[in-house]
Formats: C-alpha cells, structure tokens, sequence
C-alpha cells in the first residue's frame, strides 16, 4: 500500500504520519508537496496536523486552494481513502470535502493532552478493524478543535451515521466534561455520506507506539491496510 | 478601487473571544456592554471599472476565501 502525505507549507506532523505509515507499519509512504497535481498512484492519502499557512485567515482556508487539493478532490471522489488529522481535518472542512466548520476552543486554550475517544462507526477505511463503542487513548494539540455545524447538518451527520469519534471518558461514556474543546455533541471526527473521506482532531499518528504514550492510534493504520486489501 | 469587507460570526455560533472581551469591559467597570462580537476587517485595493464591478468582485472574494459562509456573515462597502 502507498500512503501520500500531502505536505503544506506549515505542516509539522507530516513526518509523524510518514514514520507512523512506513516505520511502524511497514508500508510505502511519500511526501507530495502541495504544489504538485498528482498523488503518484497512492492508495492513501493523508492530510496531516500542522499549521499550514500559519492558520493565517482561518485554519485551512488557503491551503484549500492548493494545487494538491484537486488531486485529492479527484481520489475522494472515486471512493479514495482520505484521512485528515487536525489541520488537515480543517482543510478537508474548509474544502467542503467534510461538512461543518471548526472554531477556536471554547475555553480558548490550546488544548495539548492525551483524551479518550469512543469509536462509533466501523464501517469506514479507517476504523474497519474497531470495534463499535471501542475507546482510543490519543494524544490532542489544537487550539481550534471546536467542531459546529447548523442545526439541519448536525441532524443528518446522526441520520447519516457520520459522526466516527466522540471524546469520551476512559470507559467510554460521552459527557460534557470530557469535551476539550466545546465541539458540539463531543465530535472529534467524521466521516463524509460516502465514508471514505474521514477527518479527526486528534492524532493517531502520534499514537502508534506505546513508547510515545499510546499505540492505540495504530489500528486506524491497520484497519485501512484491511480494507484496501478486503475491496 | 478600495473595497472593505466586515466579517462576523453567524449569531448563532458561540463567539468566545466576543465573550472573554464582555468580561474584561465589565471587569473595568463598563458595566453598561452587553453582548460583543468579533469579527475580521479586510481592506482590498481591486482594479474595478465601476463601483457595481468592484462591490461584485469583492463580495465575490468575500464568499470565496475571506468569510466561511458556514459559520460566518460578511457585508463589503465600496469606497
């Protein structure tokens, strides 16, 4: 399998995800600069944490526009697995690849921690070998993680089955006081109508190692593994 | 030709940073502020045949990049 990591001016946690797809679980990754228009034939693509653009305007809104973005507009919409982590999750927002829009934390702290998140789907590339309900410790850097949408989008997310993690306690219950960021009804990632286009705050890419304080990230790069390899 | 733009969040998205500034008014004895808002003011400078061209092009780039029209409003005045 290749991964293709696009990487933005301000993006820092490009090698994380490129360490996370190579060194640890033994694929083929590539950088794919956001310049560039092709994605070189990967099977993956992954839009990683980082600053792009120095969060200048808003977060992702110009490293939206990039050249690379087309190409990864291209691969979503034929049914490609797409993975955005924190900034990229932003950029797949302000894309319109995801639908809502984040706002800065509610506490308007940058929150840089460790949370739980509970698993609600496991019918998309990235959680096909999790178990519904399950509860990933994972590290949090972000100080605008607060995920809102209208009314009417938030309705069809739930209808749509298309919110995949929550911020949950260590046993998984879904409660005000574990939200680190205000994200309305805990959201801490989503996928697309088509489930193929995911995006999440927190970093599984920083936890695929118990070393760095969890390895329980690793499964969102095993179960996609699965997944291509199952379609 | 110069265009400004004002963008505001969506009354109904939670403004914290409106809200940290309400506190700090009160703190300093302005107890008489009720609600602020904050938004962002962009000044362009557009190559633009009339005022009715320049206001298009500008609310054109207003919804495009400047505001995100999920979460936020923008108004652009000419001149």
């Amino acid at each position: 399998m290749k991964f293709a990591i696009v990487v933005f001016p301000g993006s820092n946690c490009d090698h994380d995800a490129y360490h996370a797809a190579k060194h640890v679980l033994g694929h083929d990754a590539e950088f794919v600069w956001h310049k560039e228009t092709s994605l070189r034939g990967a099977d993956v693509v992954v839009l990683p944490g980082g600053f792009s653009h120095g969060d200048y305007l808003r977060t992702g809104a110009i490293a939206r526009f990039s050249p690379a973005m087309d190409a990864v507009r291209a691969f979503a919409e034929t049914g490609g697995p797409v993975l955005g982590i924190c900034n990229g999750f932003q950029v797949l927002l302000e894309a319109g690849l995801l639908p809502g829009a984040m706002l800065r934390n509610a506490g308007l702290k940058f929150r840089c921690e460790h949370v739980f998140l509970r698993v609600e789907q496991t019918d998309t590339p990235f959680t096909s070998l999790c178990s519904q309900g399950q509860v990933l410790r994972i590290p949090i850097a972000h100080g605008e993680g607060n995920y809102f949408a209208e009314p009417h989008v938030l309705a069809a997310l739930d209808a749509n089955r298309q919110v995949v993690f929550r911020y949950a306690a260590a046993t998984g219950e879904v409660t005000p006081d574990v939200n680190p960021n205000g994200s309305i009804h805990n959201i801490a990632g989503i996928c697309n109508e088509s489930r193929n286009v995911v995006g999440l705050m927190p970093h599984p890419e920083r936890a695929c190692e118990p070393a760095l304080g969890s390895g329980d990230g690793l499964v969102m790069f095993e179960s996609v593994v699965t997944a291509l390899t199952r379609a | 030709m110069r265009a400004r733009v004002f963008v505001t969040l969506k009354p109904s998205v939670f403004d914290p940073q409106g809200h940290t500034i309400t506190e700090a008014l009160h703190q300093m004895g302005y107890t008489g502020v009720g609600d602020v808002r904050q938004g962002k003011f962009f000044e362009l400078d557009v190559e633009a045949a009339s005022p009715d061209q320049a206001q298009t092009l500008a609310g054109e780039i207003a919804h495009k990049l400047l505001a995100n029209p999920v979460i936020e409003s923008y108004r652009v005045e000419i001149g």
